[in-house]
């Protein structure tokens, strides 16, 4: 029986809960158990009561993993940062709120990279989390504690959060399905914020289906959030099994991106063909700011950090270390409180911004940044879908890159021009290269993240892929 | 516009110091010695941004069509002065508390 459940969608699951032919308890005591005995490190917090259950929702009673990187009321909510420990927010993020109304009872809060900042989950201030593909390995970054817990088995379904790729590349290096929505569709109150003009929450699942579900109840206009907007469609699942009609575009300069390893470029290049038997046409599109993207990546997300994390200063919540003036504890509390990698940003980030250094490097990434969308926006007239590999490696060793910032940064290259340019984007798993799973990532315009789905769900079952470490 | 506003990006100790006091974080010796290399090879990267000229494009304000969000100004009970207070470090029943600011 217990297998049996556990191999069982959330949409699924949620199906039966809501026919009243599953207990929704059932399911709770289920994964509350497997959570429990979690050696992935991919929680960090999580209940010792199980919440009132009700499977009326549309999401079912199906639990969900959620990113400590989301304030939830009198929970532990740290952004896997030393500096807040121990702080219980006095209010719930509306996602999350949003999700458990609908039915999605929270389960646990999953480990990350500090403030989000990472690509292996190694930043975390409370360690890292394994892969469940292979231990010593990275899940990916920086939602790799929502990645390892959906791959796992630990968790039905999970939301994190992407900057710059930190949903949709630890869903690929743990062969599972993550959605980064177009920026503004899903409220950010009460997220933690990293850089506030590029972090989007969104689904981590086991399929498309599930991902569909579960951002279906994430959207719409927030009064709390200034730059959430009513979402103009209408939920739905997915149900396409072709792809007739439509066109793909293969973006050149990402795919000479160097670095991507031949097991991946092999899967991409089966999952185009497959893209073509599936009825849809495929083309070489151009790109051709993407290439800098990083660049102006790097320049942005660590300048709007560097203004968000000000407010980490020993006076409101969080640790204190304890100094004999006002500058000295500002100094010491965070020399204490923040890791290598979030002081790595916050410098670059400061550095950028500073009298003499912010029209070379901060106004030139926001123009970069301006023609990054404009390469979107020109390639969306020729084509419905741009594909791309997710990551350009599968999941590396633990440890094989802490000590090159950049070699870390580069995970994220095929990434990060969708953040920029604010649309949203699918990775779904291709296939394995050397028994490590390969992501395929699916962009588009913004708002069509139901039409993404609809293409990414044909093509998943083309591929087939069904495998979970635990299978 | 280009290449030659880059000039001098590779980071030295010296900046690396002045950019940690702005920023609010103390470095020992060793840490900033490994920042200045680490942002470096960072900065290196970033500089190939200038290679582009961009003179007549307008930066980014904003990703999707929105501007000048207004709500209406109408009075709502804040959060409870005690339950923001219970997170401080310190404080009491007014206010935080925080060490002298010195001389």
């Amino acid at each position: 029986m217990t297998s049996e459940l556990l191999s069982l969608t959330a949409a699924q699951a949620a199906e039966r809960t809501r026919a009243g032919d599953l207990d929704p308890r059932e399911l709770w005591d289920l994964y509350r158990e497997r959570a429990g005995a979690d050696d992935l490190g991919a929680y960090l917090w999580l209940p010792d009561d199980a919440p009132e259950m009700d499977a009326s929702g549309p999401l079912g009673g199906v639990p969900l993993a959620v990113k400590d990187l989301f304030c939830v009321e009198d929970v532990p909510s740290t952004s896997g940062s030393r500096i807040l420990e121990g702080y219980r927010p006095p209010y719930t993020a509306t996602s999350v709120r949003k999700l458990v109304d609908a039915g999605a009872p929270m389960l646990g809060k999953t480990n990350m990279d500090e403030f989000a900042m990472g690509s292996s989950n190694e930043n975390s201030g409370y360690g890292p989390v394994k892969n469940p593909w292979d231990e010593s390995r990275v899940p990916g970054g920086s939602s790799g504690g929502s990645a390892a817990a959906v791959a796992a088995g630990l968790a039905p379904w999970a939301i994190g959060t992407d900057t710059g790729g930190s949903i949709r590349q630890p869903a690929a290096l743990c062969g599972i399905v993550g959605l980064k929505p177009t920026y503004g569709a899903v409220s950010r109150y009460g997220m933690i914020a990293f850089a506030s003009s590029l972090d989007q929450c969104g689904p981590l699942t086991r399929d498309v289906t599930d991902a569909a579900l579960l951002f279906g109840q994430m959207t719409g206009r927030d009064p709390c959030d200034s730059t959430s907007l009513d979402y103009p469609a209408d939920p739905r699942l997915p149900s396409a099994e072709r792809l007739d009609g439509l066109r793909f575009g293969v973006p050149k300069e990402l795919l000479d991106t160097e670095g991507i390893e031949p097991g991946v470029r092999a899967v991409f290049d089966t999952t185009v063909k497959r893209i073509e038997e599936l009825g849809a046409t495929v083309e070489e599109i151009a790109l051709p700011h993407s290439g800098h993207g990083l660049a102006a990546y790097y320049v942005l997300a660590p300048a709007e950090a560097s203004a968000n994390l000000a407010r980490y200063d020993g006076v409101r919540f969080g640790i204190r270390a304890e100094a004999p003036d006002l500058l000295s504890m500002y100094e010491e509390t965070r020399a204490q409180g923040f890791g290598d990698e979030v002081k790595r940003r916050i410098m670059l980030g400061t550095y950028a911004l500073s009298s003499g250094y912010y029209d070379a490097y901060y106004g030139q990434a926001q123009k970069v940044r301006t023609k990054i969308a404009d390469d979107f926006r020109a390639a969306f007239e020729r084509v419905d879908l741009i594909v791309t590999p997710t990551s350009p490696t599968t999941a590396f060793p633990l440890g094989a890159r802490t000590g090159d910032p950049l070699a870390m940064y580069l995970s994220d290259v095929l990434a990060v021009p969708m953040s920029l340019a604010g649309i949203p984007a699918i990775s779904i798993p291709g296939g394995l290269a050397d028994g490590l799973p390969v992501g395929v990532q699916l962009a588009g315009p913004a708002f069509s993240e139901f039409e993404i789905c609809d293409a990414a769900y044909a093509l998943e079952r083309a591929i087939g892929f069904g495998d979970l470490p635990w299978k | 516009m280009g290449r030659t506003l880059f000039c001098g990006a590779v980071i030295d100790r010296e900046q690396v110091n002045h950019v940690a006091r702005l920023a609010r974080l103390r470095l020992t010796d060793e840490q900033a010695e490994q920042m200045a290399a680490e942002l470096s090879k960072v900065l290196d990267h970033i500089e190939k941004m200038g290679e582009l000229d961009l003179a007549d494009v307008a930066p980014t304000s904003h990703v999707v069509e929105l501007e000048n969000v207004l709500r209406e100004d109408e009075a709502r009970p804040s959060w409870p002065r005690d339950r923001m207070l219970a997170e401080a470090p310190d404080a009491d029943a007014e206010g935080f508390r925080v060490p002298s600011p010195g001389s």
